[in-house]
This record gives structure tokens, C-alpha cells and sequence, in this order.
């Protein structure tokens, strides 16, 4: 039919991408009425709390739960012991994670729990349970993990990549990269080697993990959670506890930010078998302290950097060796700190190798694109001080080392269409560069880049006999996403944005989705509500083409109506989607449109970040003066939502550059677990973060949008010590610049 | 557990001393509920002196103030006199946590908290403050600086309270300041906190100093050392370094999460510097 030839081209002009309508969640949202995780309760329901070890390494003989048993008000003690084994290597860890087995790996590590009548009684509970320790010796540090003499955590399971002699905590060894490194560095006028270090920091959502649990004695269960991912939380549940995941109904709450640190479980397994062994529904909320010591902070890192350049800006070759420590279990995002560290660069030589190691620390978890950050602070640090050095422009310097169409990507890929030089010479043109600075003031630039994904996703859109729309979707909301599908599906039909609503279905309601990760929503479920959008048009015109009496492919859809494809098709008036969902019955039933897909074409993502900073020579203090975010967006569907995204990621980073920190003590506590101490930034820290969206669209995606969410934070670390080593005339190789350490920097003339 | 709210001093000495359990009194509640919701208190019954009216109550007191101690932060910001007379006093109890912590929060409670780091206490040690305690055997007066024994711990024997903090008359060009070291710009805790208070003469000489340092020892400190590298100077750069030095020397840090020795040492006295700065310019001095 001629509909097809008519809408799968990109349209010229857009009436709703690009505006910005106010979000569907707001006013729940802004009166306190959107239900969060822990917003949700059952009648008879009981108190479920966790005990955690008290060690950061220990072998745990035996647990006594009977007193707790016996204790009145205790429905439910659960331990290890409860849950069965697993064949799947991913999943038993992901269970040791949230019920330690025969050893407790890090302090914090749940070993048991408990669901009572009351958080009174629950707590007594926990007292009540005698766990017999046996402290074994442990390791937080990442190269001290990789020494040979360095107590081991899991014997034996190194993969097949780790070369022979290594520490048993290297897990896994990763190699990236094409050229002759050496015959590079030879070319160079300079070669610098640094090593880099990065300290592990959280995710710092503000909502805590929390959900409900009902599981019958027929075998279903339901489980409303605050997660990234509730059919990700479906199909872990149900393998750790042995169901069928179609009797597994998971419903995703409100979310308060995740951020990557919710696409995995923690409490969900438990407060299940809590409800199956005690029959009844069973609520579960960590402390702050709880979601600090036992959820995924990132990975902290270690990273030598080798890169030479020749005196007119050329980079010749770059090395770099990471080491990233990802917790307690393997899978530490080593290998994408490796893949992304020279993205953004067309070298001819270039090398990354990256060590994944196992610490006594929590299990890492996702955070805003895993492993690039470090990788990036590591190498555009690198790269800028070999700019200063030869008293070359930062931004010229990466200009002529950009990336482009045709590049061979350090990581294998040649990149399509991308947007990094236009992140490059937008910065260059921006009155943020030739700003004037004043004392004690320092700028800095850096580059980051994302991959992005796509992956399983499937909605379903339908018409009401009114003419609204409603599209499900089976993405947690985490950054606007409700309206900007609404705002999709509303440019494709042709309709007003006020006339969709989007609900984010439960997992009973819609086939498979992937998390909420790699940036992934905007592009993959945008995606696929457009072709389900276009599939309810394909009906709409049959419709009308029923009710005409003329051939379907005689139909188009345009502005929002069905009309004849043209005079030979005859003078019939338009049918609006109103007018066609109000007679749906008499021409065949309701009409809906779906569409299933793993999505493929997400497309890369560059930005350029530009921060100015001042430091308080006498104190080591920093203030972050001005913020530029550079991002190329593919298409802003609703740019304050991609700019809030460049912000957040800015504000992220500074925090991570300047003091989020996890600080353990020699006995391997975690000695901050608590906003106190764990400094995320606040808001009088901040300037205005500025933004410029670009658009380079994604040939990938109907309208050419790439994921946003992700890309934001790569550059700002690296940034920001640029800018503070501008500042305080020492080059800080070790994050985070906190007062203590660069006061002591700045009086020792060198970090 | 118990929740008691007499409407007397004379009531609340009786009740708390009748309590035969774990009884903590209740003020404004920002470290006390913190501590119970984390697990760390669980007392088994609570005293709340907000229900009595001369505590809440800022009044002229012998030439001075007298701040009660269920008055809150916000209520002593909104004091215009108050502000006039003591303001480092105030600016320390306006530092203390976020707007809806400061409806709340008191200048006896944080005294009574005994951190090392209260940002009220270094201030008040300075002005030469003093803290008046109910309890079964009376009323008593006790100098701020004597109050805190040790981080958690003071003076206070059982059944007493502070009922409130009396601010001594301010002298003629006179002025104090209280400045904190924190990480980031609001909602944390003094890795060093430092005042200031002193008075000039008319040719503005300084006559009276007190200096006062908090988070670099098991209390806060009141440093005669450091003032007296004031007393009889004009508060110039000399006498600003010397100030430097002895605050610097006077500090006994521990090295924790939140600093090192050597920062804190530093810090203690650049911090002092500018406080000195601040309360000269208060007293009309030069700048």
C-alpha cells in the first residue's frame, strides 16, 4: 500500500519532537502522591530486614537461627541454606550476592534475614541470630588484589584469558586495539607514561532499594520493586527460586534514580523466599547505610597510560594497561573501560589491556556508562598534558585526532556518521573558551564517548474508542521517557501529545524488555512505538479504506487523518483517528498496534565537556566557576530531558572527580556509609550547567536519535582535573581531589 | 518507650529524674532522631522541653542574651538584635545542617550532641558563653567550654539539662566570626572550625580576644595562645600570621575519613586568619 513509501522516510519537520510539553509524572511527583518502592503495602504484611556481616572477609561456619525462630512476631528466618543451587555461574553469584554462602566476601554481605510483624520485632530478631565467624584475611585495594601473595577470594575461577602466575583475584584479562605500539611511540616527539587512579563511588540514587513480595502456595507470585528492569528482576527471581517465569508477575514502582545501580537484584530473591516460607506478603527497604554497603558502588581503578605525540599534536600510539577491582565478583566493566579509553581518537597504533579483579568490596554494579569514565580520565589527562606541554591548543590537539565517518575505532568497529568534531569545533566557537580567567583559576576540556544499545523490546500501543492513545511500555521511567514516547507516538499519528498517555506495563502485560541500561530507551522502545504507531495507522487506513469501498493501498495517513492516496482513488473526506476509532467495532474490533524487536543501530555518542575552576591555594578547596556540556543528541525528542541528562552527567562526574570516595579502613570496613561522608554534590556546589545539543542523527532510528543518558559523564572527570591542574599548576593524577590531598599537592609543588 | 513534655523547668527536673531507664532529652531532635532511626539510640523514654515556654525564649539578660535551649536555629537568624550583638554566633548555629534542620535545631542541643565539630561551640566559647543547668540539686552556671568532656560526653550529672545559653554583653567595637573548613559548600560537618571574637580600641588596637578551635582535638578549644598574638596589636598581617602559627600549633588533630593531620593543622590556622579578618571589620576596624 502506498502508506509504507509515504512514512518510513524520515519526516522533514517535525510538530512535536523537539517541543517541550510538560511530563506526565510531574504533578504526582512534585505533591508527593507517585508511589515509590517503598510506597506500596499488603494486608498482613510483615517486616523483612537483613543481617550483614560485620567482617570484610570471613568464613562463615555456622548460623543459628532458632532463637530468632522462637522469638514471637517471627514469621520467617532465611538463610543460604534455604535457597537451592544454581548450574548458571551469572546467576549463583548474582544469589551469593544477595545470601552469602559459606563465606561472607565483604562487610555488609547479607548471611540472613528475617520477616516479623513489625521492624520492632525484626530487629530484635537479627540480635538473636548466632553467626560463627571465622575472619579471614582480606584485600580492598586493586593492585594489592593483583599481587601474588594477595589473599584470594574465590580459588580457581579465573578465566581462561588470565595469564599463568597471576594473582587468583585476576578473573579475567581483555585485549583491544590494532597498529605496533612501539614502532608508534618511536615516531613520537614525547612519550608520557602516568598512572592514573580512580576511587569506586555510587550510583547515590536517593531512593533506596525496596519492594513487596506475595508468593502463594500455588506457585505464583507477585512482586512490585523499584528496579531498572522488572523483567530482568522476573527472570533472576524466578531462576534463583525455581519458577516458571510466567507465574512471576513483577510491576516496576516510581523509580528514585538508579542510574545503572538498578539493573540486578538485591532484596528481591529474599523477600520472595521470605513470603514463601512464612505465607505471607513480605516487605523489604534498605538503610542509606544498607544501599552504600551492599549495593553496586563502580569500580575503582588503577591505569597506566603510554601515548606519544609528535610537537604538532599527532598522536602517534597509546598504550594503557587497566586494572579495575569490581567487587567481590568477577565482572567488573574493565573491558569497557578498555573498548571506550581511545574511542574518540583515530590513531594508527593503539593498544588496551584490561585486568578484571575480585576485592573484599560489594559487588559492582552498572553506573552510567560502566568503565569509561576512569578510562577517559586516565587518557585525555594524559593527552592534555602533552598539549600543555608543547604549548598546543587542547582542543586543536584533539581536533586533528578526532574520530570520524571511515574511522577504524580502537575497539574494532568503523564508525558511521558521528558527532565529535562537531562537539570540537562547537566548543572551540563558544564564548565559554576565550573567557577571560582570573587568579587561581584554571580551565579544562575533555572528550568522552558511549556505545549505546539497543536490545529486547517490545510495546503495544492502542486506540480507544474515543480516539486517546495508550502505549505500554515495559522501560522504568528513569529520565523521561513516558514523555518522550508519548511525544513519539504523537508525531507519528499525527495527534496532539496531550492525547497519549504512556503506562509502564507490568511484566504479565508485555513480552520481553531489556533493562533500562545503554542508554538504550529513547532509541529502542522510540523505536519500536513508532512502528507500533505505524501499525495502527496500517489499520486505521484499512478502516477507512472498509468504509470508502476502496482498496487499502488507495489510503494514506497524514496529519493525524486517513485520507484517498489521490483523485483516482476518489473525493472521499478525511477520516480522523477519532472518527475511525469511534465505528472500530462495526469495522472489525478495537485497534492496536504493536511491535517486537532487539533493536540494533543504537549509535555511538560523543560529547566535549568545558569547565573552569578556582582553587583556594591555602586550602585546597575547588569551586566549579562554569560547566559546558557539548553532546551530540542524534535528535533532541524533548531537549530539557537531554539536557537534564548532559547536567546530570556533568554533575555526577564533578562529584566523582572532586570527593564521592568509598573509604575503607585497614580492617576493611566501609568507614562513610552514609551521605555525610559520601559527598555527592549539592546544589549550591554548582554553577549553571550549560548545554549545546547537537544533532548528527542516527542513521539507525526513524527520527535519528541517539541514547543520551550515558555519554555526559565519560568527559567530566578528566575535565576537571584538567581544569584543576590549570589551576593549581600541579597535574592530580588521583581521584578524587579532595582538599586534604590537593592542598597537599599544591604545597609539594607535584601530585 | 515513654514520651514526656512538661510545660516547667521545675516539672521536667522531676521527671527526668524519676526515670529509671535510658531517658534522653529532646530539643530540637536533629541528632537524637538521626541516632534512633540508625539504630544507635534506643532510649526508653524521651524528654521534650519544647512545651516550656521560658525556653523558647530570647530575652535581654544582664546585659546580655539569654538564648533558650529549645530555640532554634532559624528563630536566632530572624533575631535582629541578637544578630547585631553575636554575629559568628549566630552564623555557626545558622551552618548547621540544611533550612528544615535549622526550624529545628538548637545551640544546647548541639552543645549537648558534644562533637568534636559542632559549628555552634568553637563560637560560643569565643563570646565567652555560659550554660545554665537545671537538676535535682539546682540551678548552676557552667562555662560553654567546660561543657563537652569528650566527643559524646559532658558535664552534665544525671537528672540535669541546659536550660539555656547565656551571651555575654557585647563591649564597644567589638566583633567575632566563626569560619568552618567542609568539603563542599553546605550540609556537612567542620573538618576544622575556627572563631573569632575581639574588641579594638578607638585607635584599633586590640584590647580582648578570644580564639576558639573546633574538630582539631576531643573538644573544642579555647586557644589563649592565639589571642594573646592579637591582644595589643593592631590585628595587621604580622599579628595575622602569628595568629596563624599558634592556632596551627595549638591544633591536635586526629587523622580520619574527613582529613589529615597535616590538613587539618594548616587549615586551623588559615581558617583563623580569616576568621580575625572578619571579626576586625565587625568591630569597625581598618580592614
Amino acid at each position: 500500500m502506498a502508506l509504507d513509501s509515504k512514512t518510513d522516510t524520515k519526516p522533514q519537520t517535525f510538530k512535536v519532537i523537539g517541543t517541550r510539553p510538560l511530563r506526565p509524572d510531574g504533578i504526582d511527583k512534585v505533591t508527593g502522591r507517585a508511589r515509590f518502592g517503598a510506597d506500596m503495602s499488603a494486608p498482613g504484611m510483615l517486616v523483612g530486614l537483613v543481617l550483614r556481616s560485620p567482617h570484610a572477609h570471613a568464613r562463615i561456619r555456622s548460623i543459628d537461627t532458632s532463637a530468632a525462630e522462637a522469638l514471637t512476631g517471627v514469621h520467617a528466618v532465611v538463610t543460604r541454606a534455604d535457597f537451592g543451587p544454581l548450574r548458571d555461574e551469572g546467576t549463583a553469584d548474582v544469589l551469593d550476592n544477595c545470601m552469602a554462602g559459606d563465606k561472607a566476601l565483604y562487610d555488609g554481605h547479607a548471611v540472613a534475614a528475617v520477616a516479623a510483624t513489625s521492624g520492632k520485632v525484626a530487629r530484635q530478631a537479627l540480635k538473636l541470630i548466632k553467626v560463627d565467624y571465622q575472619p579471614l584475611p582480606h584485600v580492598t585495594d586493586v593492585d594489592a588484589a593483583m599481587a601474588p601473595d594477595a589473599p584470594a577470594l574465590h580459588e580457581g575461577r579465573a578465566d581462561e584469558t588470565v595469564p599463568a602466575g597471576m594473582s587468583g583475584n585476576v578473573m579475567a584479562r581483555h585485549e583491544f586495539g590494532h597498529g605496533d605500539i612501539d614502532a608508534g611511540l618511536s615516531q613520537a616527539d614525547r612519550v608520557l607514561e602516568r598512572t592514573y587512579r580512580t576511587e569506586a563511588t555510587h550510583q547515590g540514587y536517593i531512593e533506596p532499594h525496596a519492594c513487596l513480595a506475595t508468593m502463594n502456595s500455588d506457585g505464583q507470585a507477585d512482586l512490585w520493586c523499584c528496579t531498572q528492569g522488572h523483567y530482568m528482576v522476573r527472570n533472576t527471581c524466578a531462576a534463583i527460586l525455581g519458577l516458571e517465569q510466567g507465574q512471576l508477575r513483577v510491576t516496576a514502582s516510581e523509580i528514585g534514580g538508579g542510574f545503572g545501580g538498578k539493573t540486578t537484584v538485591f532484596l528481591e530473591p529474599v523477600a520472595l523466599k521470605l513470603s514463601q516460607k512464612s505465607g505471607r506478603p513480605v516487605k523489604m527497604v534498605m538503610s542509606r547505610a544498607e544501599v552504600l554497603r551492599a549495593t553496586g558502588p563502580t569500580a575503582s581503578s588503577s591505569i597506566d597510560v603510554r601515548i606519544g605525540m609528535t610537537r604538532d599534536g599527532r598522536i602517534t600510539a597509546g598504550f594503557a594497561e587497566l586494572r579495575y577491582q569490581g567487587g567481590a565478583y568477577p565482572g567488573s566493566p574493565v573491558d569497557m573501560g578498555s573498548m571506550s579509553a581511545f574511542a574518540p581518537y583515530d590513531l594508527e597504533n593503539v593498544r588496551t589491556v584490561g585486568f578484571d579483579v575480585v576485592t573484599n568490596r560489594p559487588k559492582q554494579a552498572a553506573y552510567r556508562a560502566p568503565g569509561a569514565p576512569m578510562a577517559a580520565f586516565a587518557v585525555e589527562s594524559a593527552i592534555d598534558e602533552l598539549a600543555r606541554g608543547f604549548g598546543l591548543d587542547p582542543l586543536e590537539v584533539r581536533l586533528k585526532n578526532a574520530a570520524r565517518e571511515g574511522t577504524r575505532a580502537s575497539y574494532g568497529p568503523t564508525y558511521p556518521a558521528i558527532g565529535l568534531e562537531a562537539t570540537l569545533r562547537t566548543a572551540k566557537d563558544h564564548p565559554h573558551w576565550s573567557a577571560p580567567l582570573g587568579p587561581n583559576q584554571g580551565r579544562g576540556v575533555a572528550c568522552g564517548f558511549w556505545f549505546n544499545f539497543g536490545g529486547d523490546t517490545c510495546v503495544s500501543l492502542n486506540i480507544t474508542p474515543d480516539g486517546t492513545v495508550t502505549l505500554s511500555e515495559g522501560n522504568p521511567d528513569i529520565g523521561g521517557s513516558r514523555a518522550s514516547m508519548s511525544m513519539m507516538a504523537a508525531e507519528e499519528l499525527g495527534i496532539p501529545y496531550d492525547r497519549v498517555r504512556t503506562v509502564i506495563a507490568d511484566t504479565g502485560s508485555l513480552g520481553q524488555n531489556e533493562v533500562t541500561d545503554g542508554s538504550r530507551v529513547t532509541f529502542a522502545v522510540g523505536l519500536a512505538t513508532i512502528e507500533a504507531a505505524r501499525a495502527a495507522k496500517r489499520e486505521m487506513c484499512k478502516r477507512a479504506a472498509q468504509v470508502w469501498g476502496i482498496d487499502e493501498d488507495a489510503v494514506i495517513w497524514e496529519d493525524g487523518a486517513a485520507r484517498p492516496a489521490g483523485p483516482n482513488a476518489g473525493q472521499h473526506p478525511p477520516m480522523s483517528l477519532a472518527e475511525i476509532a469511534a465505528i472500530a467495532s462495526n469495522t472489525g474490533g478495537p485497534i492496536a498496534g504493536h511491535f517486537e524487536v532487539n533493536a540494533e543501530g543504537a549509535g555511538v555518542s560523543f560529547a566535549t565537556h568545558m569547565v573552569d575552576t578556582e582553587v583556594d591555594p591555602d586550602t585546597g578547596a575547588v569551586k566549579i566557576l562554569r560547566y559546558t556540556v557539548f553532546q551530540d543528541a542524534g535528535k533532541a525528542v524533548h531537549p530539557s530531558y537531554v539536557e537534564g541528562q548532559f547536567q546530570g552527567g556533568a554533575v555526577q562526574g564533578i562529584g566523582w572527580a572532586l570527593n564521592e570516595a568509598y573509604i575503607y579502613g585497614e580492617d576493611g570496613i566501609l568507614q562513610n556509609p552514609g551521605f555525610l561522608d559520601y559527598r555527592i554534590p549539592v546544589a549550591s556546589d554548582l554553577p549553571m550547567i550549560d548545554t549545546v545539543i547537537l544533532e548528527i542523527p542516527n542513521p539507525g532510528h526513524p527520527y535519528g536519535v541517539r541514547g543520551v543518558g550515558e555519554t555526559s559523564i565519560v568527559p567530566p572527570l578528566a575535565a576537571v582535573a584538567n581544569s584543576v591542574s590549570d589551576a593549581a599548576g600541579v597535574r592530580m593524577t588521583s581521584l578524587p581531589m579532595s582538599p586534604p590531598k590537593l592542598l597537599a599537592a599544591i604545597q609539594s609543588g607535584t601530585s | 518507650m515513654q514520651y514526656l513534655s512538661p510545660t516547667t523547668v521545675d516539672d521536667a527536673v522531676r521527671l527526668l529524674s524519676s526515670q529509671t531507664g535510658d531517658c534522653k532529652v529532646l530539643a530540637g531532635g536533629t541528632d537524637l532522631l538521626v541516632r534512633m532511626r540508625s539504630g544507635f539510640a534506643e532510649p526508653d523514654s524521651i524528654l521534650d522541653i519544647k512545651r516550656i515556654d521560658e525556653l523558647r525564649r530570647i530575652a535581654h539578660d544582664d546585659g546580655g542574651w539569654r538564648v533558650g535551649a529549645a530555640v532554634s536555629g532559624a528563630e536566632m537568624g530572624e533575631h535582629a538584635d541578637l544578630v547585631a550583638d553575636w554575629p559568628g554566633v549566630v552564623e555557626a548555629v545558622n551552618l548547621i545542617g540544611s533550612t528544615q534542620i535549622q526550624g529545628r535545631a538548637t545551640m544546647a542541643g548541639n552543645l549537648c550532641n558534644a562533637s568534636p565539630a559542632a559549628d555552634s561551640v568553637p563560637a560560643m566559647i569565643a563570646a565567652g558563653a555560659v550554660a545554665r543547668i537545671a537538676g535535682p540539686d539546682g540551678i548552676r552556671d557552667i562555662a560553654v567550654t567546660d561543657v563537652p568532656t569528650g566527643p559524646g560526653k559532658t558535664c552534665l550529672k544525671p537528672g540535669e539539662f541546659i536550660t539555656s545559653i547565656w551571651l555575654p554583653s557585647r563591649p564597644d567595637r567589638s566583633g567575632d566570626a566563626y569560619l568552618r573548613f567542609i568539603p563542599r559548600t553546605e550540609m556537612d560537618i567542620a573538618v576544622v572550625g575556627c572563631a573569632v571574637a575581639l574588641t579594638l580600641d578607638a585607635g584599633g588596637t586590640c584590647t580582648a580576644a578570644r580564639v576558639s578551635l573546633g574538630a582539631v582535638a576531643p573538644t573544642a578549644i579555647l586557644v589563649d595562645a592565639a589571642a594573646d598574638t592579637l591582644i595589643g596589636t593592631t590585628v595587621d598581617d604580622t599579628a595575622l600570621d602569628a595568629l596563624a602559627r599558634a592556632c596551627s600549633d595549638a591544633a591536635k588533630p586526629i587523622a580520619d575519613k574527613r582529613g589529615t593531620v597535616e590538613f587539618r593543622v594548616h587549615v586551623a590556622g588559615v581558617l583563623a586568619k580569616r576568621a580575625a579578618i572578619i571579626a576586625k571589620t565587625r568591630a569597625g576596624g581598618a580592614p
